[in-house]
């Protein structure tokens, strides 16, 4: 079997007393678009946030193309080839649109993605690149976070809750955009609230429940009864039946 | 006239002071800390300039171009490890630390050379001043160190707004982690920021080794000088800082033209002034207050 | 996953490691050879010992705003210097000085107040610089006041009607009872409702709050009472040195003093105060005569210390051997002790 892009082996994080992450397992292949999903509190962010290399795992590991993370800085990681969206976008609120791409592409590594090829993907950028960053809406901050990971030329590219806070119209068209990014060489991670969602753009999707996997598999693969199962806890009363 | 002459005195050591503040601000505005110690190093590298620098058959005047680029490697290496060791742990920690090194380096001035005032030996420069009008005295000295704090503050702002390391060092400002995930070594960047810091300190220090006698203790009544005109231009703002270095030279010379004890205390009353009415300061974003 | 219910029978809350009664035990005993201490030792060494208790009230409560409270402050000697200048202006209006130690306690609280609706303002690093331009204001403002003696001080009235040796000892004896009721007084508070609060507080500000904790208030109360402990401390220091003097009473000294002091007996503990207190005084005469440099060691351990052992000297034995003499935490069961 060919080696995978990501792999991440037992990891467990704790938050100061608290488990966040409980022996979670995956594997990302080159080329693939991968979905965890899972409710509030699941552990989806610590997970992705300690891939990046922001939280300390207590054990476990993470490989990345082959070659072990551990205790490599964040800003290392970028330099190999991974990158992360943040939750909440963080764009440097005191920074124009076009500052923000800029520091992405200082930091990173050099490729397709320049500021120009950015501009073409997001054509209302250039209009408004002096404007400072608060003042855009939030898919608008959305697209800048994108375009900020991108241009750090990631070999994986993982956003933290791609949707939230976005009008279904805005979510649409970041999506549209993700099978472009996937064109170009990239393979894209995503954390993804609404699940049908995640799961409609997958091609491998993974459930964390209270820190845990609760499912793995691909989409085509899986039942819808399956996923909510795992989504919820095998204890709740299924959506159908509770409601009249 | 007098009034003129008031407004005119503040203005000059009002852009001594913010260059002396200036270090202070990106200290804090990047990595969150406030250097106790930072008016201690000026009045080491005015020492440096005075009991050193003659060593190296330099002349005093001149002794900013061997002791600022000293200083800046010098705030780099400190910031690294002992300012970054106490970060690690908590602000607390920070603060208490810093205050130790300023009682310690004050001490150990004082133990090396004495209570005694110093001046930067510039030559009889010192004494020379233009007067327009007859009516106006302005230390040339005065002048040209108001002349390199704009000078430098403007290069500094130019440095932050166009270069990529500048945006570097906004970016950390703003949000430390998404700097992080952007790719950008924030321990390095830190780093910068206090070399820049401590460069810009030595700069002032040395300037107000010109300009007046110095002692151990001058770095302490400095910092606080600093501190007051960062927090009346605004917290955050270089331009701010100049501003506030300027009212509050203003209102020191106010306060002197009443009672030469007074001197300290208007540039107190207005501080505490600003505190009160307006507490992010002029020109100060309010997300750096309580 | 399966969870099991702890039954609530098998938890109990502990306030301490071990009897109390050995404490109670030790601390009678040194509480009667303290008040014995003029009769007992010779003046060089009671001298010593009101000098100890004066910086012990100050360290105790620094500590009390800084190490519970998250206060850092550098201009506590804002109020050591109100609370020496309160004994001499009561002084010169014919009350006793040692009565006017507790007036002094009051006014420096009082004037405490409206100060910290200027200081509450800003937060960390801001704040502690801005204490000190407030203790820096209450030197210059002092000092113009010739009344109390101005820049060059005043001589302190009331002592008069006291031989040397009556004065040496009543200065003692009020001392020793100022600094054992500030400390026995913390003790009590932090072991009080406040303590907790100010633990939840110091842990998590928007738990605290959402628990229904008013914590500007109780920030503004440890203010307001570290503020009395300090001008408690100026104005029994008064009593020995019978002259005030602006730059004395509202010297930076003091804030350096308590804070290392502080730092390298533990902040967050009621004996960290105490047992920097006992290294700095033997600190000073080991050193002595060697003037400043007393200050650059005591610094120097202080930053060492802050680094490489953020809990004090205190802080290590305490983890070390799991000693608590004067506890103020909470033990619950027999696991994790919830730290305090």
């Amino acid at each position: 079997m060919s080696e995978a892009l990501l792999e991440v082996s037992h990891l467990v994080v704790y938050h100061g007393q608290l488990c966040a992450v409980d022996d979670v397992s995956l594997r990302v292949e080159e080329g693939e678009i991968f979905a965890v999903i899972g409710a509030n509190g699941a552990g989806k962010s610590t997970l992705l946030r300690s891939i990046a290399g922001l939280h300390v795992p207590k054990s476990g590991a993470v490989r990345f193309k082959g070659r072990d993370l551990a205790g490599l800085a964040p800003h290392r990681r970028v330099a190999l080839g991974m990158s992360l969206v943040p939750e909440g976008r963080r764009l440097f609120s005191s920074m124009t649109l076009e500052e923000n791409l800029q520091v992405g592409a200082r930091g990173g590594r050099k490729g397709v993605f320049t500021l120009e090829r950015i501009y073409e993907l997001f054509d209302w950028m250039p209009a408004r690149r002096r404007q400072t960053a608060w003042q855009f809406s939030g898919g608008e901050q959305q697209a800048i976070a994108l375009g900020r990971a991108l241009l750090t030329n990631p070999d994986l590219l993982m956003v933290d809750e791609l949707s939230l806070g976005l009008a279904p119209i805005v979510i649409d068209r970041i999506y549209a955009l993700v099978p472009e990014i996937v064109a170009h060489g990239v393979s894209v991670l995503i954390i993804e609230q609404d699940v049908a969602r995640g799961v409609s753009v997958a091609g491998h999707v993974h459930c964390l429940l209270e820190g845990r996997t609760s499912l793995a598999g691909r989409p085509d693969e899986l039942t819808s009864e399956q996923i909510e199962a795992a989504y919820f806890g095998a204890s709740a009363v299924p959506m159908r039946e509770a409601l009249p | 006239m007098t009034w003129l002459n008031i407004v005119i005195e503040g203005a000059l050591i009002g852009g001594f002071y913010a260059l002396f503040a200036c270090g202070l601000s990106l200290m804090f505005g990047v990595m969150k800390v406030i250097n106790l110690a930072h008016g201690d190093f000026a009045v080491v590298a005015a020492y440096i300039a005075v009991f050193l620098v003659p060593h190296l058959h330099v002349p005093e005047v001149l002794s900013f171009l061997v002791v600022v680029p000293i200083f800046g490697v010098v705030g780099y290496v400190i910031q690294r490890t002992l300012i970054q060791r106490s970060i690690d742990k908590d602000p607390f920690t920070t603060l208490l630390v810093t205050f130790g090194l300023s009682v310690v380096i004050e001490n150990l001035l004082l133990l090396s050379y004495s209570a005694n005032g110093q001046v930067v030996n510039i030559g009889s420069v010192a004494y020379n001043s233009w007067h327009p009008g007859s009516i106006f005295y302005l230390s040339y000295v005065s002048l040209v160190v108001l002349g390199s704090s704009v000078a430098v503050l403007g290069a500094l702002q130019l440095f932050l707004s166009k270069t990529g390391l500048g945006r570097q060092i906004r970016a950390v400002a703003d949000d430390q982690e998404a700097a992080q995930l952007s790719g950008t070594n924030y321990r390095h960047i830190f780093g910068v920021a206090a070399a820049i810091a401590f460069a810009t300190v030595a700069l002032a220090g040395i300037a107000y080794g010109m300009m007046t006698q110095f002692s151990p203790t001058s770095g302490g009544i400095n910092l606080l000088f600093a501190f007051e005109a960062v927090v009346i231009g605004g917290i955050g703002s270089l331009w701010g800082t100049l501003v506030g270095g300027i009212l509050l030279g203003i209102a020191q010379q106010l306060g002197a033209h009443f009672n030469p004890q007074y001197q300290v205390l208007g540039g107190n009353i207005l501080f505490l002034v600003v505190l009160a009415l307006r507490p992010q300061g002029l020109f100060g974003k309010k997300s750096a207050l309580a | 996953m399966s969870s099991e219910l702890i039954s609530l029978e098998t938890i109990s809350v502990r306030r301490s490691t071990h009897s109390p009664v050995s404490s109670l035990v030790g601390v009678t005993v040194l509480v009667g050879v303290l008040t014995a201490a003029p009769w007992i030792f010779p003046q060089g060494f009671v001298s010593i010992l009101v000098n100890f208790f004066v910086l012990l009230i100050m360290a105790t409560m620094w500590n009390l705003l800084a190490g519970y409270a998250g206060m850092v402050s550098i201009g506590q000697q804002a109020f050591v210097g109100v609370g020496g200048y309160a004994v001499l202006y009561f002084a010169l209006k014919g009350v006793s000085p040692f009565a006017a130690v507790p007036i002094a306690a009051v006014v420096g609280g009082v004037i405490a107040v409206p100060v910290t609706y200027l200081l509450f303002r800003l937060r960390g690093g801001y704040f502690a610089i801005a204490t000190w331009v407030v203790a820096d204001t209450a030197l210059i403002i002092v000092g113009t006041i010739s009344l109390l003696g101005g820049g060059t001080g005043h001589l302190v009235p009331g002592f008069t009607s006291l031989s040397p040796t009556q004065l040496d000892h009543y200065a003692y004896l009020e001392t020793w009872a100022v600094a054992l009721i500030v400390v026995a007084g913390t003790y009590l508070l932090l072991r009080s409702r406040m303590g907790l609060a100010l633990a939840a507080i110091r842990d998590n500000e928007v738990a605290a709050r959402s628990a229904g904790i008013n914590v500007a208030r109780t920030r503004r109360l440890i203010f307001v009472i570290a503020a009395a402990g300090c001008a408690t401390a100026g104005a029994v220091l008064t009593l020995s040195q019978t002259y005030v003097q602006p730059t004395n009473e509202f010297s930076l000294q003091w804030a350096a003093e308590m804070l290392f002091v502080s730092m390298i007996g533990g902040l967050g503990t009621i004996e960290g105060p105490i047992l920097g207190c006992i290294i700095f005084f033997a600190l000073q005469q080991g050193l002595a005569g060697q003037g400043a440099w007393y200050l650059v060691i005591l610094g120097s351990v202080a930053v060492i210390v802050a680094l490489w052992q953020p809990r004090g000297i205190w802080g290590a034995v305490r983890d070390r051997y799991g000693v608590e003499l004067l506890p103020v935490g909470h033990w619950v069961g027999s696991g994790a002790k919830l730290d305090n």
